[in-house]
Parts: C-alpha cells; sequence; structure tokens
C-alpha cells in the first residue's frame, strides 16, 4: 500500500517535471537559477579577488581582463563583489519567502479553516497590512528594526505574509466541505491532522508558484532597502548598496551601476521564467 | 451606487484605524529618542527630559496613541513635525501635487504601451510581434526601477545630454521619471492585456460578431475588449495605488521632492509624525483608487453596475403569471 503511494507521487511529480522541461522558458530560467545557486554556493572558489579587498591605487578601472566588471571607488574588483552578491540575494530571498510561506500558511489556515471570528480578524489584519503598500510597508518595518540580514528577513517576510495568508485561505475554504474531508473526520481526525495532513498537500500548488515569484520580489525588496540605506550595510556586497555606493560616480564610471544591475535584472527574469512555468506545469488548465 | 460608495468609504475607516495603530506600534518600538534627536547628541539629560514630557513621548502606549487619534478625529491634525516644525499635514499637501503629477502621468504611459502592445500580441498570437512584445515585457518586469532610472541617467543625461538628471521644476524634467515608472508598469498591464484578451477572444460571441460580417477593429475593440477590460483595470488601479506611495526609489534616484522621498527622509530623521501622517495618507489615497477602480467596474460593464443598483424591476404582468 506504502509502496503504490509512493509510486503514485514519484509519477505525479515526474508528469510535473516532464511538462516543466517541455517549456523551454522554464528551463531557460531553471538554468538561470541553477548558475546562480552555483555562483552563490562557490563564491569563494569563483570569485577571483577577495570581495572586500581595497587597492586604492587601482580604482575605477574599466573592465578588463584582470577585472572582468571593473573596479569601485575603493579599487575592489567588482565582478567578485557580483559573485559574493548572488549568496546574499538567495540567502535573504530564500530566508524571508520560507518566513512568509510559513506566516501565511498558519494564518491563512486558521482563517480559512475555523471561519467566522477567527477568520474576520485574521482577514481584517492581512486588509489593514494590504492597505500600506508592499515597499513602504518593508520600509517602515526595517525601520523600526534596524539594519542587518535577519532584520531585512524579517521586514520582508512579515510584508510579504498577506499574500499567502489569502491565497491560503481561499484554497482552503474550497477543499473544507470536499467529501474527504468529511471521511477523514468520521473516521476521528483531529484538526491538525486535516489541515496538515490532508488540506495543505492539497492547496500545495498555488503555494508554490507564489514562493517562486515571490523570491523574485523579495530580492527586489531586499536590493530597494538597502538602496535606501536600510537593508544590508556597506562593505558587505550586496547588489543594492552597490548600485546605492556607485550611483555618485555614474559620470565616470558607468560600470560600477551596470553590472549590480543586471545581476538583479537576471536573476528576477529567470525567476519569473521559471515561476511562470511552474505555474503552468502544477496547473496546465491556468495556460494560455 | 452613492449607497455603495458611502458603505465603502465607511469600511474604510476601521482600516485606516488598523493602519494607523500598526504604523503607531511600530514607530513606539523603534529605538532612539526623537527629543534626542531634535535636541542634538550634546544636550543635557534634564533639557531631553524636559522635552520629551512636553511633548508627551513619556506617557504610557495607549495615552499616546488615543491623543493622536483624537487630534485625526476631533481637529483633522496628524501632528506636527518634529524636524520642520510644521503641521504634517502642510507637509503632506505640500509634496503630495508632485507625486500625483508623477504618478499620473506614469500611468498614462503604461496603460497607453500596456493596452496597445496587449491587444496587438493577443490578436496576433505567436507572431514577431507577440513573441518580441512577450520577451520584452518579462525584461521590463524584471528590471528594477531604480537601476531602470541610474541607465536612464547614463544615456539621456551623460552621454547624449538631451535630458536634466534630476528636479522636477520643468516639464522636461518629467520625461525620465514618468518613463522610468510607466514603462515598467507597462510590462505588467501588458501581461494582463494579453491573457485577459485571449481568454476573451475564443468565446463564441466574437466568432458570431466576425460571422455578422464586422470590421476586426469593431470586434476587438468593442466586443473583445469591453470583456477583458476588467481584470486589465484592476492591475492599472492597483499600479496606480501603489505608484502614491510606492515611488520612494525613482524620486529619490531623480531628486524629487514627492511624498515618498518625505517619507524615507521622515524615517531617517525620526521624524514619527511625519512617518505615521505620510503612511495613513497613503493607506487613504490607495483605498480611495480603489474604490474609484470598483466605481470605474460598473461603467466599463453593465453586469456589475446591476449588482450595484439597490432598487430591484418592478416584474411585468406577464413575468408575474409565468412565475405563477
Amino acid at each position: 500500500m506504502k509502496m503504490q503511494k509512493t509510486n503514485r507521487k514519484a509519477s505525479q511529480f515526474g508528469r510535473i517535471l516532464s511538462r516543466l522541461c517541455q517549456n523551454k522558458a522554464a528551463v531557460f530560467g531553471m538554468v538561470i537559477l541553477l548558475v546562480l545557486l552555483f555562483c552563490s554556493i562557490f563564491a569563494g572558489v569563483i570569485a577571483p579577488y577577495d570581495y572586500a579587498a581595497q587597492d586604492l591605487a587601482s580604482r575605477f578601472q574599466g573592465p578588463s581582463l584582470s577585472h572582468f566588471f571593473g573596479t569601485d571607488n575603493l579599487g575592489r574588483d567588482i565582478f567578485s563583489r557580483v559573485i559574493y552578491g548572488a549568496r546574499i540575494s538567495l540567502i535573504v530571498g530564500l530566508s524571508s519567502v520560507c518566513l512568509a510561506a510559513f506566516l501565511g500558511i498558519i494564518l491563512g489556515a486558521l482563517s480559512g479553516y475555523y471561519g467566522n471570528v477567527c477568520d474576520n480578524i485574521i482577514m481584517r489584519a492581512m486588509d489593514i497590512l494590504l492597505a500600506i503598500p508592499n515597499l513602504l510597508l518593508a520600509i517602515s518595518i526595517a525601520a523600526t528594526l534596524g539594519n542587518g540580514i535577519g532584520n531585512l528577513i524579517l521586514a520582508i517576510g512579515i510584508g510579504s505574509a498577506p499574500g499567502y495568508a489569502r491565497i491560503v485561505r481561499a484554497s482552503i475554504l474550497s477543499l473544507k466541505d470536499q467529501e474527504f474531508i468529511e471521511a477523514t473526520r468520521s473516521v476521528g481526525g483531529n484538526d491538525f491532522q486535516i489541515i496538515f495532513h490532508h488540506i495543505l498537500p492539497n492547496c500545495l500548488a498555488p503555494i508554490i508558484v507564489q514562493m517562486t515569484l515571490g523570491v523574485a520580489t523579495a530580492i527586489l525588496s531586499t536590493a530597494s532597502l538597502s538602496f535606501i540605506g536600510l537593508g544590508i550595510a556597506p562593505p558587505t556586497p550586496e547588489w543594492g548598496s552597490m548600485l546605492s555606493a556607485g550611483r555618485q560616480f555614474i559620470r565616470d564610471a558607468w560600470y560600477v551601476v551596470t553590472f549590480p544591475g543586471l545581476a538583479i535584472m537576471i536573476t528576477i527574469f529567470g525567476l519569473n521564467m521559471f515561476g511562470d512555468g511552474l505555474r503552468d506545469a502544477l496547473d496546465p488548465k491556468l495556460k494560455n | 451606487m452613492p449607497r455603495y460608495i458611502f458603505k465603502r468609504l465607511l469600511m474604510m475607516i476601521p482600516v485606516l484605524i488598523g493602519v494607523s495603530f500598526v504604523i503607531f506600534s511600530m514607530l513606539y518600538f523603534t529605538p532612539g529618542n526623537p527629543a534626542v534627536q531634535i535636541l542634538g547628541e550634546g544636550a543635557s539629560p534634564e533639557a531631553i527630559e524636559e522635552l520629551s514630557n512636553e511633548m508627551g513621548l513619556n506617557d504610557p502606549f495607549f495615552i499616546r496613541y488615543f491623543t493622536y487619534l483624537k487630534g485625526i478625529v476631533l481637529h483633522g491634525s496628524l501632528g506636527t513635525s518634529y524636524s520642520t516644525n510644521r503641521a504634517v499635514m502642510t507637509e503632506i499637501l505640500s509634496r503630495f501635487p508632485t507625486t500625483l503629477k508623477l504618478a499620473a502621468l506614469s500611468i498614462v504611459i503604461a496603460t497607453l504601451i500596456g493596452v496597445l502592445c496587449g491587444i496587438v500580441a493577443a490578436v496576433k498570437q505567436y507572431s514577431v510581434f507577440d513573441n518580441v512584445a512577450t520577451a520584452v515585457s518579462l525584461i521590463g518586469a524584471s528590471m528594477p526601477n531604480f537601476w531602470q532610472g541610474l541607465m536612464m541617467i547614463l544615456l539621456f543625461s551623460v552621454y547624449l545630454g538631451w535630458l536634466p538628471a534630476s528636479g522636477f521644476d520643468r516639464p522636461v524634467c518629467w520625461i525620465m521619471p514618468a518613463l522610468t515608472i510607466g514603462t515598467s508598469t507597462a510590462a505588467s498591464i501588458m501581461r494582463m492585456t494579453r491573457s485577459s484578451m485571449l481568454e476573451v477572444i475564443r468565446q463564441d460571441y466574437i466568432r458570431t460578431a466576425r460571422a455578422k460580417g464586422q470590421k476586426e477593429k469593431v470586434v476587438v475593440f468593442h466586443h473583445a475588449l469591453k470583456n477583458a477590460i476588467i481584470p486589465v483595470l484592476t492591475t492599472i488601479g492597483l499600479s496606480f495605488g501603489h505608484m502614491m506611495g510606492g515611488a520612494v526609489l525613482t524620486e529619490s534616484i531623480f531628486g524629487i521632492p514627492g511624498l515618498g522621498n518625505l517619507i524615507v527622509g521622515a524615517i531617517k530623521a525620526r521624524d514619527y509624525p511625519l512617518v505615521q501622517g505620510g503612511v495613513l495618507f497613503i493607506a487613504f489615497a490607495f483605498g480611495f483608487v480603489n474604490l474609484f477602480v470598483d466605481i470605474l467596474y460598473a461603467y466599463c460593464d453593465p453586469r456589475i453596475k446591476s449588482q450595484y443598483s439597490t432598487h430591484k424591476r418592478r416584474k411585468t404582468k406577464g413575468e408575474v403569471a409565468q412565475a405563477t
């Protein structure tokens, strides 16, 4: 029985993977993400210089074979800093999305499953958070908590949680009155089992898609917050703070702001392509 | 309809009270004393204590919050800015027209580009235009606003010298910021228009309209677009709402004295009343834009208008007889 269940899960996963691999754009996005992952894991090996090593004698050198992306105002190698920046962006992006999904799933599940007063309290609180533009909410939270990676993850994670809560609530509302839930309840299943073993696995698809696209938004928010000085403080190489530090030298050194921005754009492009492909693979009905 | 609008406006009140509570709580727990900020690091502890008492900073949380709320409800006052000593409302209203102008220009650019490209891409699905437009919109949606702004400054100000890099006092200064926000928003509007049009264009009534010999222009704009516009309007409305407060980075890059810049400056200066007032004002503007979009739905789609209508149609004699 257990083997049958495993086989069924494996075949379902295989079908999704096969649909995903047939989508060229999604594969392209996946390749970008794998390259990014590789860069962030092996940043120490790939980067030719230490990201914080200053060499004032070679400041503002244009792109060349010794410095692929040139050097900044302190003579630091921009290529090395962009490679290390991938690590920071991925850490913040993935962690904040996991935090947002965790909070959103718990709140959405409680709201959708128990309904009535619980639903009203949680969803009105979510409405309040949604009434503040996302970036402004993240800015306010980041200002309260202060600089640092941990605080940045909290700021972006809390700011994005209402979106997940809404998705989970909607999925639970459509599932909780179905017959298989009635059956579980009639054989003595408690609320925890029903929510986490029966309902949530059935509404994973929209959550996974939202998480993939959410990483892109989180990376963009990280860069935005760092750009206005509320994210990761220098000398840690974060793409947004690199852009912010380099903008005053834009007239003399175009490469200081061009390459970190390109890195952000390519990453978000890859995540969006992969997210769209994953959505089509998980729910082919949505595909146009 | 007026009843619906009134109901929606009433529903905004608890949301705004909630927003004020959330922002007030966040700023209450923010480390640092505004009295020190005003008097400077070298001020004596006695002077700081006196000013703190005067400003009510030593009062308990709920007393401070209710004093703040009382000021809004009874006097329409959002407090006084710590840094400029002017009324918060005056500060906000002096910056809001700039933000509104930027948002309006950007949304016009975004709508024109997004809707037109989306329609053509949907009508000519899988054509070269469709593929190029889809790819460009994907790239546009992936490009951070602030980086796009910097690249435009690099190209149009530094290399070509066509446009000024900062300011918002002359119409020529409006072009780059509006294009920066407008083109990135156009990407999402285009994607939504394309997918919404594709859904509608395959419906039977479109085939019927074509079979009746209607011109393609009439089929697309009169029959298809009218039915596909609702999700597009939602995207435009949401984008416009976000532009009211979310254009923080663009305002910062181009040195525009707008609301976003004001709030970020206030956060850095720990000017609590200005931050609270600014966020509350943006939440109100956001809610108001959403309400406006909802009203616009009714004008675009008679089915939605009939849902808002409170007066039920009187049944005809024939209908009554049929029912009985």
